[in-house]
């Protein structure tokens, strides 16, 4: 076999892999995102979004608007504690199996808000996969935040036979 | 100077309303008596100075010094292109004072707003209640009083 077919195998051959890699491989590249934007971090997002970066590139490109047809959240921005309750209804109603990316420092920790209205951190009300520091953070972060985030699904354990998994 | 004539007018009309009148950074600045608001405020918008515009309408919280609260009121006069600040003491023992939608109809929410976040009584306002805080909260963050990070949680949060 010359070292260029080896590379490149012809079609109508076949791969050995595992069925959950296989389901990770075609998961991290099918997200479809659902932007809760609050603050100014929505600019981030845009440009992450659109043509100039692109994240269509990676496989999150369908951009749902309803939280039922979509397995990723995007937090972007600021919560504040009369937020909370939405953001949760949110995450609930959103489809199995879901990731969720905390957007921006404020989404991560609460940033400079440290006082009587903001939420330090949307870990203190729903499970948060990725972190993506910055205040805001470039879109080349955000990338490499949805990169991180494709490596954790591609390696997780899926529960392909749709049981909802016990805590 | 028409800046010194709207003043002097109004210290000529409200003798006892008006407690001081001075000029700052080019603004005029009327420091007035809580009883006199509403009819000076009448008197600035239907008045010679047609003060028909609320710029805004916001509390400032001075503890220590009586009177405590602040009322701070900017007007603009859209046909003479001149601004004016009332200021008014409202004292800890009594937060009522005037309201002032009867006569600019956005005082509503920014007066909902020094209610929701200085807990200020608006005597003759519609529908007072809290805008930007929910039901349930307690206190008025705005105050100096207010714990710094005193949160009140709508669901439990997780550590």
């Amino acid at each position: 076999m010359t070292e260029e077919k080896r590379r490149r195998p012809p079609a109508g051959q076949f791969i050995t892999t595992q069925f959950n890699s296989l389901l990770g491989w075609a998961r991290k590249f099918s997200l479809f995102h659902y932007p809760f934007v609050t603050a100014c971090c929505g600019m981030e997002y845009m440009s992450a979004a659109c043509a100039h970066f692109d994240i269509d590139r990676f496989g999150a490109g369908w951009t749902r608007f309803s939280p039922r047809q979509s397995d990723m959240l995007l937090v972007v921005g600021t919560i504040t504690h009369k937020e909370a309750p939405v953001l949760r209804t949110v995450y609930e109603q959103m489809t199995e199996p879901k990731w969720v990316i905390a957007f921006g420092t404020c989404a991560v920790s609460g940033g400079i808000y440290d006082n009587y209205a903001v939420v330090q951190g949307i870990d203190q009300i729903i499970p948060v996969d990725v972190y993506i520091p910055g205040c805001p953070p470039r879109p080349e972060t955000v990338l490499d935040g949805l990169l991180k985030l494709q490596e954790k699904i591609q390696h997780q354990d899926h529960d392909w036979r749709w049981k909802k998994k016990r805590s | 100077m028409e800046e010194k004539t709207i003043l002097e007018r109004l210290r000529k009309e409200f003798p006892a309303g008006v407690k001081e009148a001075l000029t700052s950074l080019g603004d005029e600045v009327a420091v007035i008596d809580k009883e006199a608001l509403l009819p000076i405020a009448t008197f600035l918008r239907d008045g010679p100075g047609e003060f028909k515009m609320l710029l805004d309408l916001t509390c400032v919280d001075y503890p220590g010094r009586e009177p405590r609260f602040e009322l701070v009121v900017h007007l603009f006069s859209l046909s003479r292109n001149r601004r004016l600040r009332i200021k008014t003491g409202i004292d800890e023992s009594d937060l009522r004072i005037a309201s002032l939608t009867s006569l600019w109809k956005n005082a509503d929410w920014l007066e909902r707003e020094a209610y929701d976040l200085f807990g200020v009584r608006f005597e003759g306002h519609p529908d007072l209640r809290r805008i930007f805080m929910y039901d349930g909260f307690e206190g008025h963050p705005l105050r100096k009083d207010y714990p710094l990070r005193r949160r009140q949680p709508l669901i439990p949060l997780k550590e």
